[in-house]
Protein backbone atom coordinates (compact mmCIF):
# COMPACT_ATOMS: atom_id res chain seq x y z
CA UNK A 1 0.00 0.00 0.00
CA UNK A 2 1.10 3.78 -0.38
CA UNK A 3 1.44 6.03 2.57
CA UNK A 4 2.89 9.15 3.18
CA UNK A 5 6.31 8.73 5.18
CA UNK A 6 7.58 12.04 6.41
CA UNK A 7 6.01 14.08 3.31
CA UNK A 8 7.04 11.42 0.99
CA UNK A 9 5.13 8.83 -0.78
CA UNK A 10 6.41 5.05 -0.10
CA UNK A 11 5.30 1.53 -1.09
CA UNK A 12 4.99 -0.28 2.09
CA UNK A 13 4.17 -4.22 2.53
CA UNK A 14 3.91 -4.54 6.06
CA UNK A 15 0.32 -4.18 7.57
CA UNK A 16 1.16 -2.40 10.81
CA UNK A 17 3.44 0.17 12.07
CA UNK A 18 6.21 -1.77 14.26
CA UNK A 19 6.64 -3.81 11.04
CA UNK A 20 6.25 -1.42 8.77
CA UNK A 21 8.87 1.13 10.51
CA UNK A 22 11.38 -1.99 10.36
CA UNK A 23 10.39 -2.24 6.21
CA UNK A 24 11.28 1.50 5.95
CA UNK A 25 14.84 1.56 7.87
CA UNK A 26 13.81 2.48 11.11
CA UNK A 27 14.57 -0.72 12.67
CA UNK A 28 16.36 -0.10 16.78
CA UNK A 29 16.05 3.60 15.97
CA UNK A 30 15.26 6.07 18.65
CA UNK A 31 11.94 7.43 17.07
CA UNK A 32 8.76 8.34 17.99
CA UNK A 33 5.57 8.28 15.89
CA UNK A 34 2.15 10.08 14.65
CA UNK A 35 -0.12 8.79 12.29
CA UNK A 36 -2.25 11.24 10.59
CA UNK A 37 -1.60 13.57 13.25
CA UNK A 38 -2.19 11.38 16.28
CA UNK A 39 0.87 10.62 18.49
CA UNK A 40 1.22 6.43 18.50
CA UNK A 41 3.73 5.40 21.24
CA UNK A 42 5.95 2.49 20.97
CA UNK A 43 3.37 0.03 22.65
CA UNK A 44 0.85 0.76 20.43
CA UNK A 45 2.65 0.09 17.15
CA UNK A 46 2.30 -3.43 16.66
CA UNK A 47 -1.71 -3.27 17.21
CA UNK A 48 -1.39 -0.03 14.69
CA UNK A 49 -2.78 -0.89 11.53
CA UNK A 50 -1.77 1.18 8.24
CA UNK A 51 -4.33 1.84 5.60
CA UNK A 52 -3.41 3.75 1.89
CA UNK A 53 -3.15 6.87 2.10
CA UNK A 54 -2.03 7.41 6.01
CA UNK A 55 0.35 9.98 7.07
CA UNK A 56 3.18 9.07 8.70
CA UNK A 57 5.51 11.54 11.03
CA UNK A 58 8.41 9.39 11.95
CA UNK A 59 10.41 12.04 13.99
CA UNK A 60 14.43 11.69 15.34
CA UNK A 61 16.23 13.58 18.26
CA UNK A 62 17.82 16.90 16.87
CA UNK A 63 19.68 19.95 17.91
CA UNK A 64 17.07 22.48 19.55
CA UNK A 65 17.17 25.69 20.74
CA UNK B 1 17.31 26.31 47.49
CA UNK B 2 15.18 27.45 44.00
CA UNK B 3 14.49 24.63 42.03
CA UNK B 4 12.76 23.68 38.93
CA UNK B 5 10.19 20.94 39.12
CA UNK B 6 12.23 19.96 42.17
CA UNK B 7 15.65 19.49 40.49
CA UNK B 8 18.49 22.20 42.36
CA UNK B 9 20.52 22.94 39.62
CA UNK B 10 24.63 24.48 40.60
CA UNK B 11 25.00 25.88 36.80
CA UNK B 12 22.34 28.57 36.12
CA UNK B 13 23.18 28.50 32.49
CA UNK B 14 21.54 26.38 30.01
CA UNK B 15 22.17 25.91 26.81
CA UNK B 16 20.41 25.23 23.34
CA UNK B 17 22.01 22.86 21.11
CA UNK B 18 21.35 24.02 17.44
CA UNK B 19 23.69 25.76 15.42
CA UNK B 20 27.16 25.00 16.69
CA UNK B 21 29.76 24.20 13.85
CA UNK B 22 29.90 21.07 15.19
CA UNK B 23 29.42 18.31 17.72
CA UNK B 24 32.65 18.64 19.08
CA UNK B 25 32.33 22.26 19.35
CA UNK B 26 29.00 21.87 21.07
CA UNK B 27 30.42 18.89 23.60
CA UNK B 28 32.93 21.51 24.94
CA UNK B 29 30.86 24.47 24.59
CA UNK B 30 28.68 22.43 27.45
CA UNK B 31 31.64 20.76 29.26
CA UNK B 32 33.33 24.32 30.11
CA UNK B 33 30.65 25.79 30.48
CA UNK B 34 29.40 23.31 33.23
CA UNK B 35 25.94 23.47 31.95
CA UNK B 36 23.38 21.21 33.42
CA UNK B 37 20.43 21.61 31.40
CA UNK B 38 20.32 21.01 27.11
CA UNK B 39 17.83 21.77 25.26
CA UNK B 40 17.10 19.29 22.16
CA UNK B 41 14.39 19.17 19.88
CA UNK B 42 12.66 16.03 17.40
CA UNK B 43 12.99 16.28 13.44
CA UNK B 44 11.51 14.29 10.54
CA UNK B 45 14.64 11.91 9.91
CA UNK B 46 14.97 9.39 6.91
CA UNK B 47 15.40 5.71 6.84
CA UNK B 48 19.23 6.04 5.88
CA UNK B 49 19.83 9.16 7.78
CA UNK B 50 21.39 8.39 11.46
CA UNK B 51 22.35 11.91 12.23
CA UNK B 52 19.76 12.52 14.71
CA UNK B 53 20.87 8.87 16.69
CA UNK B 54 24.33 10.67 16.69
CA UNK B 55 23.28 13.72 18.15
CA UNK B 56 21.88 11.83 20.53
CA UNK B 57 24.14 9.58 21.46
CA UNK B 58 26.64 12.54 21.87
CA UNK B 59 23.60 14.24 24.25
CA UNK B 60 23.59 11.47 26.41
CA UNK B 61 27.04 10.52 26.82
CA UNK B 62 27.75 14.09 28.07
CA UNK B 63 25.27 13.36 30.92
CA UNK B 64 22.91 16.67 31.06
CA UNK B 65 19.82 16.52 31.85
CA UNK B 66 17.64 17.54 28.67
CA UNK B 67 14.94 19.83 28.08
CA UNK B 68 12.89 19.34 25.03
CA UNK B 69 11.02 21.78 23.31
CA UNK B 70 8.39 22.40 20.32
CA UNK B 71 9.93 24.70 18.61
CA UNK B 72 8.08 25.40 15.20
CA UNK B 73 4.53 24.73 16.47
CA UNK B 74 1.42 27.22 15.95
CA UNK B 75 -1.25 25.19 17.32
CA UNK B 76 -2.21 23.27 20.59
CA UNK B 77 -2.72 20.38 18.92
CA UNK B 78 0.63 20.03 17.06
CA UNK B 79 2.61 21.10 20.37
CA UNK B 80 0.73 18.88 22.87
CA UNK B 81 1.29 15.84 19.86
CA UNK B 82 5.07 16.82 19.74
CA UNK B 83 5.41 17.23 23.63
CA UNK B 84 3.74 13.51 23.73
CA UNK B 85 6.90 12.09 20.86
CA UNK B 86 9.07 14.19 22.73
CA UNK B 87 8.72 12.20 26.41
CA UNK B 88 8.72 8.99 24.72
CA UNK B 89 11.85 9.74 22.89
CA UNK B 90 13.74 11.63 25.62
CA UNK B 91 12.49 9.77 28.28
CA UNK B 92 11.41 13.11 30.73
CA UNK B 93 8.28 14.91 31.69
CA UNK B 94 9.89 18.48 30.98
CA UNK B 95 9.25 20.02 27.62
CA UNK B 96 9.98 24.00 27.08
CA UNK B 97 6.92 24.81 25.30
CA UNK B 98 6.67 27.12 22.44
CA UNK B 99 3.38 28.15 20.64
CA UNK B 100 4.72 30.37 17.83
CA UNK B 101 2.15 33.14 16.62
CA UNK B 102 3.98 35.50 14.71
CA UNK B 103 6.63 35.11 11.77
CA UNK B 104 8.19 38.13 12.89
CA UNK B 105 9.28 38.69 15.96
CA UNK B 106 8.48 34.74 16.94
CA UNK B 107 6.67 35.88 19.11
CA UNK B 108 4.52 32.98 21.31
CA UNK B 109 0.52 32.59 21.00
CA UNK B 110 -0.33 33.32 24.35
CA UNK B 111 -3.49 32.08 24.31
CA UNK B 112 -2.63 28.71 22.49
CA UNK B 113 0.17 28.24 25.04
CA UNK B 114 -1.79 28.81 28.13
CA UNK B 115 -4.25 26.25 26.58
CA UNK B 116 -1.26 23.97 25.52
CA UNK B 117 0.37 24.50 28.84
CA UNK B 118 -3.20 23.26 30.51
CA UNK B 119 -3.73 20.36 28.35
CA UNK B 120 0.10 18.97 29.01
CA UNK B 121 0.14 19.83 33.10
CA UNK B 122 -3.02 17.41 33.22
CA UNK B 123 -0.99 14.89 31.74
CA UNK B 124 1.55 14.76 33.83
CA UNK B 125 4.12 16.88 31.79
CA UNK B 126 6.29 19.58 33.80
CA UNK B 127 5.82 22.63 31.57
CA UNK B 128 8.64 25.28 30.63
CA UNK B 129 6.69 27.77 28.69
CA UNK B 130 8.37 30.19 26.56
CA UNK B 131 6.28 33.39 27.17
CA UNK B 132 6.19 37.11 27.20
CA UNK B 133 6.90 39.81 30.49
CA UNK B 134 3.04 40.06 30.55
CA UNK B 135 1.88 39.93 33.79
CA UNK B 136 -1.77 38.19 33.18
CA UNK B 137 -0.09 35.99 30.42
CA UNK B 138 2.04 34.45 33.74
CA UNK B 139 -0.57 35.02 35.86
CA UNK B 140 -2.73 32.24 33.50
CA UNK B 141 0.30 30.12 32.86
CA UNK B 142 1.02 29.30 36.87
CA UNK B 143 -3.00 29.17 37.56
CA UNK B 144 -2.53 25.80 34.60
CA UNK B 145 0.20 24.14 36.46
CA UNK B 146 3.47 26.00 35.16
CA UNK B 147 5.80 26.26 38.14
CA UNK B 148 8.42 28.04 35.95
CA UNK B 149 8.13 30.75 33.51
CA UNK B 150 10.19 31.09 30.45
CA UNK B 151 9.87 34.97 29.72
CA UNK B 152 11.63 36.85 26.16
CA UNK B 153 14.32 39.02 26.84
CA UNK B 154 13.78 39.53 23.20
CA UNK B 155 13.06 38.10 19.39
CA UNK B 156 14.23 34.19 19.37
CA UNK B 157 18.04 35.21 17.75
CA UNK B 158 18.16 38.73 17.51
CA UNK B 159 20.87 39.39 20.41
CA UNK B 160 18.69 42.54 21.63
CA UNK B 161 19.11 41.38 25.44
CA UNK B 162 16.11 42.34 27.50
CA UNK B 163 14.20 44.85 25.30
CA UNK B 164 11.54 45.35 28.56
CA UNK B 165 13.52 45.80 31.62
CA UNK B 166 10.23 47.27 33.09
CA UNK B 167 8.20 44.65 32.27
CA UNK B 168 10.93 42.05 33.17
CA UNK B 169 11.34 43.64 36.78
CA UNK B 170 7.46 43.96 37.45
CA UNK B 171 7.49 40.19 36.43
CA UNK B 172 10.26 39.38 38.59
CA UNK B 173 8.36 41.07 41.37
CA UNK B 174 5.04 39.53 40.98
CA UNK B 175 6.16 36.46 40.95
CA UNK B 176 8.75 36.27 43.43
CA UNK B 177 8.13 32.29 44.18
CA UNK B 178 8.32 31.33 40.60
CA UNK B 179 11.39 30.27 39.14
CA UNK B 180 11.78 32.77 36.19
CA UNK B 181 14.13 31.94 33.14
CA UNK B 182 15.11 34.29 30.67
CA UNK B 183 14.61 32.79 27.19
CA UNK B 184 15.87 34.05 23.76
CA UNK B 185 17.25 37.19 22.61
CA UNK B 186 20.35 37.53 24.79
CA UNK B 187 23.29 38.54 22.61
CA UNK B 188 26.30 39.06 24.91
CA UNK B 189 27.53 37.88 28.66
CA UNK B 190 26.13 41.39 29.72
CA UNK B 191 22.71 40.94 29.22
CA UNK B 192 22.90 37.57 31.36
CA UNK B 193 24.68 39.01 34.16
CA UNK B 194 21.74 41.88 33.38
CA UNK B 195 19.27 39.32 33.52
CA UNK B 196 20.67 37.92 36.58
CA UNK B 197 21.20 40.63 38.57
CA UNK B 198 17.65 41.32 38.36
CA UNK B 199 16.94 38.20 39.87
CA UNK B 200 16.16 35.71 37.12
CA UNK B 201 16.61 32.19 38.05
CA UNK B 202 18.46 31.28 35.42
CA UNK B 203 19.21 32.10 31.61
CA UNK B 204 19.00 29.92 28.25
CA UNK B 205 21.18 30.47 26.02
CA UNK B 206 22.05 29.41 22.15
CA UNK B 207 22.59 31.44 19.25
CA UNK B 208 25.20 33.94 21.25
CA UNK B 209 27.43 31.09 22.05
CA UNK B 210 27.10 29.04 18.93
CA UNK B 211 27.36 31.54 16.56
CA UNK B 212 30.32 33.42 18.24
CA UNK B 213 33.45 32.94 16.22
CA UNK B 214 34.61 30.99 19.18
CA UNK B 215 31.75 29.14 20.38
CA UNK B 216 33.81 27.46 23.64
CA UNK B 217 35.42 30.85 24.20
CA UNK B 218 32.16 32.69 24.51
CA UNK B 219 30.48 29.43 26.12
CA UNK B 220 33.23 30.28 29.20
CA UNK B 221 32.60 34.43 29.13
CA UNK B 222 28.60 33.41 29.46
CA UNK B 223 29.15 31.15 32.56
CA UNK B 224 31.38 33.95 34.15
CA UNK B 225 28.94 36.29 33.97
CA UNK B 226 25.95 34.22 35.06
CA UNK B 227 27.81 33.18 38.43
CA UNK B 228 28.74 37.05 38.78
CA UNK B 229 25.25 38.43 38.00
CA UNK B 230 23.65 35.97 40.46
CA UNK B 231 26.03 36.77 43.30
CA UNK B 232 25.57 40.32 42.34
CA UNK B 233 21.94 39.96 43.28
CA UNK B 234 22.72 38.02 46.08
CA UNK B 235 24.79 40.99 47.43
CA UNK B 236 22.10 43.67 46.86
CA UNK B 237 22.64 45.90 44.40
CA UNK B 238 22.45 49.50 45.01
CA UNK B 239 19.65 51.94 43.31
CA UNK B 240 20.44 53.82 40.68
CA UNK B 241 20.23 58.22 41.02
CA UNK B 242 19.73 61.03 38.84
CA UNK B 243 21.88 62.64 40.37
CA UNK B 244 25.51 62.72 41.18
CA UNK B 245 26.54 62.30 44.61
CA UNK B 246 30.24 62.38 45.67
CA UNK B 247 31.43 59.12 47.17
CA UNK B 248 34.22 60.86 48.60
CA UNK B 249 33.07 62.90 52.28
CA UNK B 250 32.81 66.18 51.89
CA UNK B 251 33.00 67.37 55.47
CA UNK B 252 36.66 67.81 56.60
CA UNK B 253 37.47 69.15 52.86
CA UNK B 254 40.27 71.66 53.03
CA UNK B 255 39.86 75.22 52.15
CA UNK B 256 42.55 76.37 49.52
CA UNK B 257 41.26 79.16 47.78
Amino acid sequence: MKIIVNGDAREVKEPTLDAALEELGFGNRVVATALNGEFVSASARPSTSLEHGDRLEVLAPMQGG
Amino acid sequence: MRTFYGVALSSRLMLGTARFPSPAILQQAIRVAATEVATVSLRRESGGDRSGQAFWSIIRDLGVRVLPNTAGCRSVKEAVTTAHMAREVFGTKWIKLEVIGEDDTLQPDVFALVEAARVLTADGFEVFPYTTEDLVVAGKLVDAGCQVLMPWGSPIGSGRGLNNVFGLKALRAHFPGVPLVIDAGIGVPSHAAHAMELGFDAVLINTAIARARDPIGMAEAFSAAVEAGMMAHAAGPMEPRDMAEPSTPVIGKALLT
